[in-house]
């Protein structure tokens, strides 16, 4: 494999930003109001943080996304729904011996759901979230956020569809990516150049890679899965092909109030 | 009258003929200490005592294994890694499933002959998958170690159970996931738990009658040498695990095993001293387990680095001199060169990047460079390489395995309390990740799209010279890689990877010869044998075993 790849690596871990305004929602409440179940405190929350890093995360993952299918941190499982399917997983395993049963006090028991359902944020950053109904304006108007990304079949398809990025991603991950999108960006997401021995220029989006293969979204919105070894050229940008925001920060949190609403079909 | 009576002699001399064969199917002691004069079988986990992985057979050629021919496939009823390694004795290939099922299977067409399902106590707790890497076998019998730390003897032919003996308590969390050793006629096995606050040992049961013969801790007791390497009570709780098949020497009777990491896994801080024998291979009389010599590559070791590779040996010319020697890539980025018969430290070289020492004295201790509060670790958490088998081809001199490139984790240790049978940790970790909350990588692959990208880490296949403790040339692949390595007399070099490509590599030079996209993850090494004149090659990738052959 002869492919030059740029590998700049960025610390995961940033200092949480912190915004003032008048609507200041903790991601933590509103990960636990969408669940509509009840409030956990935050002690425990802290005591599952605690049980999450010592039993949990060698399976799932710090983020809670290593196992296929499930996603701790946003919610998303397998079968489980409400947090007696949660208790039962643990307490009694699953997937044919995959998930082992854990024998955890209770109040253990309790805070690892808590940390869980808190969406694995003990701190509770605090993000502004703002008016949807503005934020969808500002996402189709002048935050120019429709130009590449599409949302429940409308918009075109060059950059990631978002239809359901309410339910993959925090409030702080979202702010983040729309402050900040150089630190923000996913690898897999930079944009890529690639020229082929039959000379034609490919620039899109990455879908998947492999050794020998890559398979990506054209500009023109075809699926391309193209052979390393027919590439002349293969280059990943490091930048992100949007730059950082120039909306108010009032506006950024209408519109993260409105992508938190885009939670895939219901 | 004439006639039946005729049938009824035919019938007894088919049947005697039979029973012959099936005597001369016994697998004594003498075969698996000279398996290397049968390549057609693969007799024991790692192809010989010496753990080479390397096999005699070269009908399959650089020239002709593009012609490789998908023959049959064995698909596994269970999910999860499939990291179990077949065995192979006269066309029968013993192969284990999750939990703890073992199947006789016709090697030639994959049809099998009988299953037997031991389901493993409830409360069995293993910390990274309900793995079993294999079975032994010995005369007419099989062995397996289950979950639930108990070692079963099968009847090789019936597959019906002889005796099941205690290996280890369940309630504190010991298990036995490795393929069992045969050595003359004991059955020796390690125990798993390193995150469990287990006291590891190796221990040897009598073939026969399943009876317990020797058994070795590796944290040493009050009174005994090295004891003090442990500080107060540390050394009861201290883990050292051994959970990968060992190694032998019968001209020095010796056997050699890799030792897990001390526990808690990351809080090194809370047992002060070298935590001997964590991460260390040690040397045990084959007959008694007396320890002979010991070398620790991460002495009180806060990074996880289990030393549970195999110790793959060599009897060579090195520098100069014939030498008994151990080659050795260890979860802590070095490559080692270890003279057996003393356990001399030889050569060390980093072999990816390494960031938690600057370097390794003239004794091979490691000068340690921890690195502050929330900076990354080179390597990361799951090594720089781990488990998975290695290779070492005597015909190329090289040394192959597979290491994680550029990646790194970030350390956090907490002080946690020794509880019976739960996990005992000492803190945690995360992934470096090239933006917060990116997808990282972990234990074994679950998904088929890789979002994570060679940015958190890639597989890069290395061919190291044990003359020079440095790298030949390497074979990189985008995602990390589990696969272990075989090599073969026609210089081919056999090996997988978490994508689920089956490579087939010239063991000379790093080319690609051929592969095939098996679709699943390949977290095992493949192994090849042959039957009626025809080569094979078999390996796991997902839930299949593939097994492959030239057209015939």
């Amino acid at each position: 494999m002869k492919t030059q790849i740029s590998r700049t690596a960025r610390l995961s871990i940033l200092p949480a930003l912190a915004f003032s305004g008048l609507l200041a929602v903790s991601a933590q409440q509103a990960l636990a109001q969408e669940v509509g179940d009840h409030q956990y405190t935050s002690e425990a929350v802290e005591t599952g943080s605690q049980v999450y890093t010592q039993q949990c995360a060698l399976c799932h993952g710090p983020q809670g996304a290593l196992v296929d299918g499930i996603n701790l941190s946003i919610g998303q499982f397998r079968t489980v729904q409400s947090d007696a399917d949660l208790r039962q997983v643990i307490s009694e395993g699953a997937g044919q011996g995959r998930m082992p049963a854990f024998s955890l006090r209770a109040e253990e028991l309790r805070g690892v759901i808590a940390f869980i359902r808190a969406g694995f944020d003990p701190e509770g950053v605090a993000v502004i979230i703002g008016d949807p109904v503005r934020g969808k304006e500002l996402f189709e108007g002048e935050g120019q956020c429709a130009d590449c990304h599409r949302v429940r079949g409308v918009g075109p398809r060059t950059a990631p569809d978002l239809s359901n990025i309410g339910a993959i991603r925090t409030p702080a991950s979202l702010q983040r990516n729309i402050t900040d999108p150089a630190t923000a960006l996913l690898p897999i997401n930079r944009p890529v150049r690639l020229v082929t021995r039959f000379e034609e220029t490919i620039v899109g989006r990455r879908l998947n890679e492999d050794t020998y293969t890559v398979q990506l979204i054209d500009s023109t919105e075809r699926l391309r899965s193209l052979k390393k070894v027919d590439l002349i050229s293969y280059e990943i940008s490091d930048e992100p092909s949007k730059q950082p925001t120039t909306m108010s920060s009032d506006e950024v949190a209408d519109v993260i109030g409105y992508l938190l609403t885009l939670r895939g079909l219901e | 009258m004439r006639l039946s009576k005729q049938i009824g002699t035919i019938g007894l001399v088919f049947f005697l003929g039979l029973a012959a064969s099936n005597v001369a199917a016994q697998v004594p002691y003498e075969r698996i200490l000279n398996s290397q004069d049968e390549p057609e079988n693969w007799l024991t986990y790692n192809g010989g005592y010496k753990s080479q992985r390397y096999s005699q057979l070269d009908q399959i050629t650089p020239e002709n294994v593009t012609d490789l021919k998908l023959q049959w496939t064995l698909q596994n009823q269970v999910f999860g890694a499939w990291q179990s390694n077949p065995i192979v004795v006269d066309g029968i290939m013993y192969i284990t499933e999750r939990p703890n099922t073992v199947m006789a299977v016709d090697a030639i067409t994959g049809r099998f002959f009988w299953k037997y399902r031991h389901i493993p106590a409830e409360n069995a707790l293993i910390c990274c998958g309900a793995n079993n890497r294999g079975v032994a076998v010995l005369d007419d019998k099989v062995f397996m170690g289950t979950l639930d730390a108990r070692l079963i003897a099968l009847d090789r032919i019936t597959g019906s159970a002889l005796w099941d003996v205690e290996v280890g308590d369940v309630d504190l969390a010991y298990s036995v996931t490795m393929a069992p050793l045969v050595v003359k006629d004991q059955v020796i096995v390690g125990v798993g738990g390193g995150e469990f606050g287990i006291r590891g040992y190796v221990a040897a049961y009598d073939a026969e009658t399943g009876e317990e013969a020797w058994k070795t801790y590796t944290i040493p007791g009050p009174g005994e040498p090295n004891h003090d390497s442990w500080e107060g009570d540390d050394w009861e709780h201290g883990g050292a695990p051994v959970w990968i098949t060992g190694s032998f020497d019968p001209e020095l009777n010796l056997t050699y095993w890799g030792v897990g990491n001390p526990g808690p896994d990351w809080n090194a801080g809370q047992r002060p001293g070298d935590n001997l024998y964590s991460d260390s291979v040690i040397a045990l009389d084959a007959d008694t387990g007396e320890l002979k010599w010991y070398f620790q590559f991460t002495p009180n070791d806060a990074y996880d680095y289990d030393s549970v590779q195999v110790p793959v040996l060599a009897d060579i010319v090195w520098r100069g001199t014939p030498r008994k020697i151990m080659m050795w890539a260890n979860r802590n980025g070095y490559f080692y060169v270890i003279d057996r018969v003393t356990g001399e430290f030889l050569e060390g070289k980093p072999y990816v990047k390494v960031n938690w020492s600057s370097g390794l004295d003239e004794n091979g201790r490691p000068i340690p460079t921890p690195q502050p509060e929330g900076m990354p670790t080179y390597p990361g958490n799951q090594g720089g390489t781990n488990w998975y088998p290695p290779s070492f081809s005597p015909r190329t001199g090289l040394f192959y395995f597979s290491a994680w490139q550029d990646y790194a984790t970030i350390y956090r240790a907490e002080e946690s309390d020794y509880e019976p049978g739960r996990a005992f940790l000492g803190g945690g970790f995360s992934v470096l990740a090239p933006a917060p909350g990116a997808p990282t990588i972990g234990i074994g692959r679950t998904n088929p799209i890789n979002n994570w990208t060679n940015e958190v880490g890639f597989a890069s296949l290395k061919a190291m010279d044990p003359q020079t403790g440095e790298e030949v040339w390497s074979y990189d692949q985008f995602d990390v890689s589990d696969s272990g390595m075989l090599t073969t007399a026609s210089d081919l070099l056999f090996t997988g990877g978490r994508e689920g490509y089956f490579h087939a590599i010239d063991a000379r030079n790093g080319d690609l010869l051929w592969n095939v996209n098996l679709g699943g993850q390949i977290v095992m090494a493949p192994v090849t044998f042959s039957v009626g004149g025809v080569q094979y090659v078999s390996v796991i990738s997902g839930h299949a075993l593939s097994t492959f052959a030239l057209p015939h």
